[in-house]
């Protein structure tokens, strides 16, 4: 029988749409400023370590110029707008994303290291569509539930995470900006450059001075943005480290925080599941964006009459998964954002195997140059192993079993973390008892990783506090809502 | 092969009620994602030449003429007369009167390799008494059809006699013999549902079918992406069971190069690369292999020339 190999050949988006400045300052107060330390830092591109600008690094002396620019904006501006105006600002940020959707889906894809076809058919899209539906919001909050005229807190902090750069700023920026509240955003050290280009957008849009302004740095920044004590409410997605610091740190202030912290989601697969589907969910769940999602389906819990078949499948069909240029439409897995992080994927994998749990990694070549790690799963891990503990943050899938549906779903809370779940089995009934039994705040039945701007987010336990997006989300920027 | 069910109806219906089922959702998802595969330069060159290999060339019309079928069997040997490069189809297509005369036409061009198929047992929609299901089959393959295209008997499916429909396909199969290839469409399109299309093809693997086929042509929904996920999926764990290749053809609505290539990347991500070869996949087509030609022309020249620089028929 003659067998034809079919090789895709490479298909690379174009980066000519993109136009990345050697350097860039901050965006305050509707102005590109030099920062006051005079300190740049490198944003690479993890795919290659390319240097791809160098950007600046913020002080407390440029979080307090933000801060005021934010404020005077506020009281100036903003806070007297009538409702509907501003709503057209939003509307205007949703269509400048869409028209220029390309540009940002490139740069991000460089930025981070995701996969293009991510960055243009998730990133983006649900990005604009986040600004989109918030609009719809500005002159309808009377009707949200939260009394009449409910009002904004004033100036918001927010800081962001790099695994979702753009799609965060948004989540952040958009309930903010249709609620009435200004805001000084901290991009991620590794992730600036969509936030840069954002800054773009809202000149774009004329949106007045000082309503966003962007300031980049490092951890010293976030925190110097976090202590300011003009600031009104703070936003945080990351990690549970820092969002216990962040708690600490408002705790004597009486200011409000969303925190959208860590997670161990636990993808639940039974018996009776429609097993092709429940393998892609699984794929889908930790192997998107190369893993580096808050509500990863990280524990995939299977039942244990079909382990062997349904891991057999799962390697199968990890052992398709592409990996490598990020830029190249044909890549379903891209780079690592950093080296630190790639240290850590590591350092948590080498632990599951010292605690005695069987690797298995899909045979494919790495990039010599950047950071990669392949596609890998870990089997015989119990509820004591490391990697079912804590996070990995990563593209590796610890996999337990379990004999009967408690079993299932006492397994699956007995984590620190409650952010997602995954439910995967043909049974109505049973996915509806497991919704009741699952303590985590988003629970998907037969699919995952699912987002859509009218639905909350968030989790429980040391998954952090409140939601985002939905009716729900706008609580958090709506003084007195609940 | 191993033997997965005993024969009997009851253990017939205890292998297909025991498959797990089909989340459309996932499906149609699954399906969705791999269309955004980006097939360029070499790898579409040599993914058209494949496709044109796989194209089972086809004319099942009232219309039909000896002149019609002819015309179509020298389209089928060569494709372009222009470019003898350009591979020769994978089969003729036609109704059970028109076999002998496309086989004798394709023998005198010198197209000896190229089968002709012939779609049978009351095609299309099935409606006649056994009898005359085996009779229309022994017609073409005693025409020289050495490949037959059986339709199943979809209202016994719908209504529950599987275990008639797969007495049909056993004994068309017999009937078969090692003189022809037996591929049996489902008619996807009636049978609604991907649960459904998942039972039926097992059910035809199962009765000895070696390929199993999507559609007639005469329904849509016809060839749909998702359907073709699922059967190849069913495919795939049929070789796992058994250790037998069943080959998969998805017939009907599949018009450009673009629709082509979306197949044979659902082939190569799904079954894998094995089913990449004209025994073991094939598209049923008309008006495909002219829009293949086309790009392919693209490809070679750097420009695209039209329709009319290829063969009408």
């Amino acid at each position: 029988m003659s067998t034809e190999i079919f090789e895709y050949a490479p298909a690379p988006e174009s980066r000519a749409i993109v136009d990345i400045k050697s350097e860039y300052g901050l965006y305050i107060n509707g102005k590109w400023v030099a920062p006051h330390s005079k300190k740049r830092f490198a944003s690479i591109n993890p795919a290659t370590e390319e240097v791809l600008s160098k950007v600046s690094l913020a002080d407390a002396t440029d979080i307090d110029k933000a801060v005021k620019a934010a404020r005077s904006a506020y009281n100036k501006v903003w806070a007297k707008m009538a409702p509907k105006e501003r709503a057209k600002y939003l509307f205007r940020i949703a269509r400048l994303l869409q028209e220029r959707a390309r540009e940002f889906a490139v740069l991000e894809a460089l930025d981070n290291g995701k996969p293009i076809r991510e960055t243009r058919d998730v990133d983006v899209p649900l990005s604009a569509a986040h600004f989109f539906y918030h609009a719809g919001w500005a002159d309808k909050l009377n009707y949200a539930g939260y009394g009449d005229n409910p009002k904004p807190y004033g100036v918001v902090g927010q800081i962001i995470p790099w695994n979702f750069p753009l799609l965060m700023l948004a989540w952040k920026v958009a309930p903010a900006l249709a609620t009435g509240n200004t805001v000084v955003l901290k991009p991620a050290e590794t992730t600036p450059l969509t936030a840069l280009l954002f800054a773009d957008i809202c000149e774009q849009a004329e949106l007045p001075a000082g309503v966003v302004n962007i300031v980049t740095g490092d951890g010293s920044t976030g925190a110097a943005l976090v202590n300011h004590k003009d600031i009104d409410k703070i936003a945080f997605t990351g990690s549970t480290e820092v969002g216990k610091l962040i708690a600490k740190s408002i705790a004597d202030r009486g200011i409000p925080a969303t925190l959208e912290l860590g997670g161990k989601g636990a993808n639940i697969v039974f018996d009776d599941a429609p097993i092709d589907e429940a393998v892609e969910g699984i794929i889908n769940g930790i192997f998107f964006n190369q893993g580096h999602v808050c509500c990863a389906g990280s524990r995939l819990l299977l039942q244990e009459s079909i382990v062997d078949e349904f891991i057999e499948k799962l390697q199968v069909r990890m052992a398709k998964i592409r990996v490598g240029d990020p830029l190249d439409k044909n890549t379903d897995l891209g780079a690592i954002n950093s080296s630190a992080q790639l240290a850590k994927i590591k350092e948590m994998s080498e632990s599951g195997s010292k605690e005695g749990a069987q690797i298995w990694s899909a045979p494919c070549a790495l990039p010599t140059k950047g950071y990669w790690f392949a596609p890998t799963i870990f089997t015989g891990v119990t509820q004591a192993h490391r990697i079912a503990r804590e996070e990995i943050f990563g593209p590796v899938l610890s996999v337990l079993t379990f004999r009967t549906p408690s079993e299932a779903m006492e397994k699956a809370n007995n984590t620190p973390f409650g952010l997602s779940a995954g439910v995967w089995t043909e049974k109505g009934s049973k996915i509806l008892w497991a919704a009741n039994e699952l303590k985590a705040g988003v629970i998907w039945a037969n699919t995952f990783n699912k987002f859509d701007a009218a639905s909350p987010f968030g989790g429980y336990k040391e998954s952090g506090w409140g939601r985002e997006g939905g009716r729900h989300g706008l609580a958090a920027y709506l003084k007195g809502a609940k | 092969m191993k033997s997965l069910i005993d024969g009997s109806e009851s253990s017939l219906r205890a292998f297909l009620d025991n498959l797990p089922g089909v989340d459309k959702v996932g499906a149609e998802g699954r399906a969705a994602m791999l269309a955004t595969r980006s097939i360029k330069t070499t790898s579409k060159a040599k993914a058209i030449d494949l496709a044109i290999k796989m194209v089972d060339l086809t004319t099942l019309e009232g219309a039909d003429t000896p002149g019609k079928v002819k015309s179509l069997c020298a389209k089928g040997f060569r494709p372009d007369p222009t470019d003898a490069s350009v591979p020769h189809v994978g089969a003729i297509c036609v109704y059970n009167d028109m076999v002998e005369i496309a086989r004798k036409h394709l023998d005198s061009i010198g197209g000896q390799d190229i089968p002709v198929a012939a779609v049978s047992t009351a095609f299309p929609s099935g409606r006649a008494s056994m009898e005359v299901k085996l009779r229309d089959t022994k017609d073409a393959i005693e025409a020289g059809a050495s490949e037959i295209d059986m339709v199943i008997d979809r209202g016994a499916f719908l209504s529950g006699r599987i275990g008639e429909v797969f007495e049909e396909i056993r004994e068309i199969k017999s009937l078969c013999g090692d003189r022809a290839h037996l591929k049996v469409i489902l008619e996807t399109g009636e049978l609604a549902t991907y649960d459904n299309v998942r039972k039926a093809s097992y059910l035809a693997m199962l009765a000895g079918a070696d390929f199993i086929k999507t559609s007639t042509g005469k329904v849509t929904p016809a060839a749909t992406a998702p359907v073709v996920l699922v059967m190849l999926e069913a495919v795939r764990d049929f070789y796992k069971l058994t250790g037998q290749r069943i080959g998969v053809k998805p017939a009907g609505g599949i018009r450009t190069t673009k629709d082509a290539i979306k197949q044979l990347v659902l082939v190569n991500e799904t079954a894998g690369p094995e089913w990449l070869t004209p025994d073991l996949f094939r598209i049923g087509a008309s008006a495909l292999l002219n829009d293949l030609l086309m790009q392919r022309m693209k490809l070679r020249d750097g420009r695209y020339s039209g329709s009319n620089y290829v063969t009408v028929d």
